[in-house]
């Protein structure tokens, strides 16, 4: 032990560390802030260097090289011992990370921790959140594969959109004129070097405020944040009733980063690495390109926005968004800090969290998109041809053969661009099919220069049948009326 | 010389140093964005685009349309097979063709040819286009994007290079209506 006791006061003699270290560690924080509510910061942190760590690990046999990336994924995944799991490591934590950085935003928020005086502690953490997505973003190019490609090819599509200079950010963003080579090798350099060194730069200075300023006290309803008077109301909050960091705070720190970690191995064994999906080959164009999960709900929100709204949306949006964030500190620095008393503001975490939600939610069956293959992978159901004419049955036939059933549905099969036909004969007429048919209308295609009158003709005499047994399809009442077809009504 | 002398030349030393330091920096500095922006100026002098050919066109038979591919004109060696491109050939009649790209004008998904039904199909957000290119219903804001072609020895050749995206304004100039060189 002696001999312990003098290495250590060799260097401490060199490194002069042991006090400001003891000092950090011992730094009195407000009892109720020893919670479980303030460990996702920390857990963030965890995660952060688990991705360290498992990219390094990766990039010993990742290669950054359009034309062999996807080998060598391959290789990691099915070469190398364990190569596999390195990458689902790497995978799963990405997601737990932007979780965590979510989680601990929404925390923070809640608990007003970005009044006076952490207005920039708020702010680094806004760039930490940005500089996360950056990097799920740049990640996912990184796993070289059709979604890859396609992604890179909606990320060029929104970048040309900015007026004047959009074609050069293509240019500039794709390293050239298509997505090849250059391309991943930017998305490299940006997700490898530029990105993390913005990442530990700025994880530095938020944890270097939060040790300065000290944690957030724990919010209670009614103590009001004055800018004249908080330091002084912190300071008595810590020196008469604090407890110090380590052990007292730092417990659950640990526990829930071990818990986090557990449950990222847990993920990465049972479910296994992302991908790689198809080969990024352009000329394959068989291919349904998603998002990875985090940016599912944009995915869905650019399938809902109206075209004319598109580009102006696309372009201010996101700006409006981290301006809003960037100056809430200065709008609401002071006041009510507990979420009790800030209905706004429990209001607007609910509302962003609920359309988040179903967004992603929406994107995991996109129903706004064809199902390419259901014309020829879904029956007529048998009860929509049994005991049927030649002619209906014909036009069940054009139904499936025009491929109407990748937009519309029947019996639950098919596609959901438009509505369901189970019971059109209800909503439509006769003539309002066939006008439908040929005219088209209500984000449905023209098929009048793509279908034959007779294959009108069938196709409608089907839809006519899509009504339920004991309801009659919908006629209409004024052409009974002039034309003295079928039973007149009553006067 | 005074200590108040001394001090003041050894900070017009350290603002000279600092703004000796400046001019070297934009001595770095201008070469550094030139490189940075080699995908904007250097090659755009050249243009990214050539034209080349898609094969005969005995390869496309009129009324149909069939998906061709080229190796782009402009590729590394290991850029693999993302230098290899396809686009959509409608050959309307004997010396009239459409030649779109594959990539969705809302936000370039590759769109799919159903020869039965005669529509272009986006997997991505659902948006539909006629045989001739125009948009028929979804996101899209406008028709396919469309290549320049002509015709020589028998060889449909296209002038391509560049991935088109709805911002460029070559895309713009080629959609709609069908072009002859």
């Amino acid at each position: 032990m002696r001999l312990i006791q003098k290495v250590g006061d060799w260097f401490d003699l060199r490194l002069q560390l042991g006090t400001p270290i003891r000092e950090t560690a011992e730094h009195p924080v407000p009892r109720e802030t020893a919670s479980w509510f303030y460990v996702f910061g920390s857990a963030a942190l965890t995660c952060f260097m688990l991705q360290l760590v498992t990219g390094i690990l990766l990039a010993l046999i990742y290669v950054p090289s359009a034309g062999e990336a996807w080998d060598s994924l391959q290789t990691l995944n099915h070469g190398v011992a364990l190569g596999w799991f390195i990458r689902a490591l790497h995978g799963w934590g990405s997601n737990f990370m932007v979780a965590m950085v979510l989680i601990h935003m929404v925390q923070v928020f809640l608990f007003g921790a970005y009044k006076f005086p952490r207005e920039l502690t708020w702010i680094a953490g806004v760039f930490l959140l940005l500089l996360t997505l950056g990097m799920a973003f740049t990640g996912q190019v990184l796993r070289f594969d059709q979604d890859a490609y396609w992604g890179l090819g909606i990320g060029a599509s929104i970048a040309s959109r900015v007026p004047v200079i959009g074609p050069w950010t293509v240019n500039l963003m794709l390293g050239g004129p298509i997505i090849a080579g250059a391309t991943l090798s930017r998305f490299f350099a940006l997700h490898v070097f530029v990105v993390p060194g913005l990442l530990i730069t700025f994880v530095g200075l938020h944890l270097l405020m939060v040790l300065k300023l000290g944690i957030n006290e724990w919010p209670m309803p009614g103590r009001i944040v004055r800018r004249s008077t908080y330091m002084q109301e912190y300071h008595e909050l810590t020196h008469t009733q604090g407890v110090p960091f380590v052990p007292n705070a730092v417990w659950k720190d640990i526990f829930f980063s071990g818990f986090i970690l557990l449950a990222i191995a847990v993920c990465a064994v049972h479910f296994g690495p992302f991908g790689p999906g198809g080969q990024p080959d352009p000329t394959i164009i068989q291919t349904a390109p998603r998002p990875d999960f985090f940016f599912l709900w944009l995915y869905a929100l650019l399938s809902f926005l109206p075209p004319a709204a598109e580009t102006p949306i696309l372009l201010t949006g996101p700006a409006v968004g981290i301006l809003v964030l960037l100056a809430l500190p200065f709008v609401a620095g002071e006041g009510e800090k507990s979420w009790k008393r800030r209905p706004i503001a429990v209001l607007t975490v609910l509302m962003i969290a609920v359309a988040l939600g179903t967004l992603t939610q929406l994107a995991e069956h996109t129903p706004w998109s064809p199902i390419m293959d259901a014309w020829s992978r879904e029956p007529i159901p048998p009860q929509y041809i049994h005991g049927r004419t030649a002619l209906e049955r014909e036009g069940a036939l054009v139904f499936q053969a025009k491929q109407c059933h990748n937009c519309h549905s029947l019996n639950g099969q098919g596609g959901q661009r438009g509505p369901s036909l189970d019971a059109v004969a209800l909503r439509l007429t006769e003539d309002q099919l066939i006008r439908q048919v040929i005219q088209g209308g209500g984000n449905m295609p023209a098929y009048g220069k793509n279908l034959s009158p007779a294959e009108t003709t069938a196709v409608v005499a089907f839809l006519e049948t899509l009504h339920p047994a004991n309801q009659k399809p919908a006629r209409n009442a004024s052409q009974t009326v002039v034309l003295g077809e079928g039973e007149v009504p009553p006067r | 010389m005074s200590a108040e002398n001394g001090i003041s030349r050894r900070t017009a030393l350290m603002k000279l140093g600092v703004f000796f330091n400046g001019v070297v920096g934009v001595f770095l500095a201008v070469p550094i964005v030139r490189y940075l922006l080699s995908p904007v100026t250097r090659e755009k002098k050249f243009g990214y685009e050539s034209w080349l050919s898609l094969g005969g066109l005995e390869q496309f038979p009129t009324g149909q349309t069939r998906l061709a591919t080229y190796r782009n004109p402009l590729v590394n060696d290991w850029d693999g097979e993302t230098g290899n491109i396809a686009c959509w050939v409608r050959r309307v009649d004997d010396q009239t063709f459409q030649i779109f790209a594959v990539n969705c004008a809302h936000l370039g998904c590759p769109v799919r040819w159903f020869p039965q039904s005669n529509l272009f199909m986006c997997p991505c957000h659902g948006g539909a286009y006629y045989q001739d290119g125009s948009r028929a219903s979804g996101p899209p804001e406008r028709g396919l994007f469309q290549y320049r072609y002509q015709i020589e020895n028998g060889q449909l050749l296209i002038k391509a290079g560049e991935m088109p995206t709805p911002g460029q304004p070559v895309a713009n100039k080629a959609g709609g209506k069908p072009t002859c060189a």
